[in-house]
């Protein structure tokens, strides 16, 4: 009671239970990922691996970025290529008869 | 039988050293033998806090490398004669602690002592790694703090599968020790509560060291604080974790806010 008032008066809210929910959420999902290869790593090189197929790209320029929201997640790959890349790769690969 | 126990965090600046230093002496101070083991290789700091800084000849990597024999690196304390220390190298590279060399000393301080004490650095590196590797208990040190109880969320998770007691298929025994609680800003809802941190990290409580000068004291004057300030509140708390690490069961106290005359006038209560 008084520590209610004493809440009331300083116009704070109390931030610990902010910090308990951020931190139940959080760890649920760490506890998840322990043990397992680091997926956005895989993601990244198996994604890398399919395009550089067909494009030339420099690995530097692939960012895979995981964003946890509380309902849904989003994946983004972001590839940088050159322009005029569908003269690289293919093409060069198909004059000199491997493509 | 002799106990080896990591004391550990992950994060830093928790309160490792200063427990390790704490907790060995109440160990000691019952009549237990016990050696404090600092594995913090380029940082030490367990010989400064129990005031041996100036004695140290050898270290852990001179006793790991076969450069000085185990008696020659130990350092008996001056206050208590069954607490000894086995200091961290200063000067050389954390990889010249090796997991074999770390697994034969732990081997011969088991055969000599009660208590093997292992003050962990902080991080989840090298170092971390072989203080807790041959640990049959750990202590984590968890400050009522975000980024302290993640920390230690993550190390338990290290304990439960990096361990060679984990490895056999067994576990290490693991117990929580709040540090750094202030009683007056968990009562204010600023701090998350012990009941929190006990239910995020599902791990038995070993005891609450309440945030307090005498800390800071003790270690100013190189002695650990149940020592130096025996009456004092964390020093009481340490003593009791001790006395639960012997496997006595002792009441739990959890700190309260000392009423100022200003609180008193107004009236409020203690949490």
């Amino acid at each position: 009671m008084s520590m209610n008032l004493l809440r009331l008066f300083s116009n704070r809210k109390a931030s610990a239970p902010v910090a308990r929910e951020r931190l139940q959420i959080l760890l649920a999902h760490e506890r998840g990922l322990r043990g397992q290869p680091d997926l956005l790593a895989t993601l990244r090189e198996e994604i890398l691996a399919v395009v550089s197929r067909h494009i030339q790209l420099d690995p530097e320029k692939v960012t895979v970025r995981l964003d946890r929201g509380p309902t849904v997640s989003t994946l983004e790959v972001d590839i940088e290529v050159p322009n005029g890349f569908e003269q690289t790769k293919v093409h060069a690969d198909r004059r000199s008869g491997v493509g | 039988m002799a106990k080896v126990l990591v004391v550990t965090s992950g994060k830093g600046g928790v309160g490792k050293t200063t427990s390790t230093a704490a907790l060995g002496a109440a160990l000691a101070q019952s009549g237990e033998s016990v050696v404090v083991i600092d594995f913090d290789v380029g940082l030490r700091n367990l010989d400064l806090v129990m005031g041996a800084e100036r004695r140290v000849v050898f270290d852990l990597i001179n006793v790991v490398q076969g450069v000085a024999k185990l008696q020659q690196a130990l350092i008996r304390d001056k206050r208590l004669e069954n607490l000894w220390l086995l200091p961290a190298s200063q000067t050389r590279d954390k990889d010249a602690l090796t997991d074999e060399g770390v697994g034969r000393i732990i081997a011969e301080l088991r055969t000599k002592f009660d208590w093997v004490l292992c003050d962990s650095p902080a991080g989840i590196e090298r170092g971390a790694m072989l203080a807790m590797r041959y640990a049959d208990e750990a202590v984590i040190i968890t400050n009522p703090e975000v980024s302290s109880v993640r920390d230690s969320d993550r190390i338990i998770g290290m304990l439960d599968s990096k361990t060679v007691k984990a490895e056999q298929g067994e576990r290490v025994t693991k117990h929580v020790l709040i540090t750094r609680y202030d009683p007056a800003r968990a009562a204010r809802g600023e701090m998350l509560s012990i009941d929190d941190i006990l239910e995020i990290l599902a791990t038995p409580l070993l005891g609450i060291i309440p945030e307090s000068q005498d800390v800071l004291r003790a270690s100013n004057v190189g002695s650990p604080v149940t020592l130096n300030n025996a009456a004092s509140a964390p020093a009481r708390a340490y003593v009791d974790a001790a006395r639960r690490l012997m496997g006595e069961t002792v009441d739990m106290i959890v700190p309260s806010e000392r009423r100022g005359l200003m609180n008193r006038l107004l009236g409020r209560r203690a949490a």
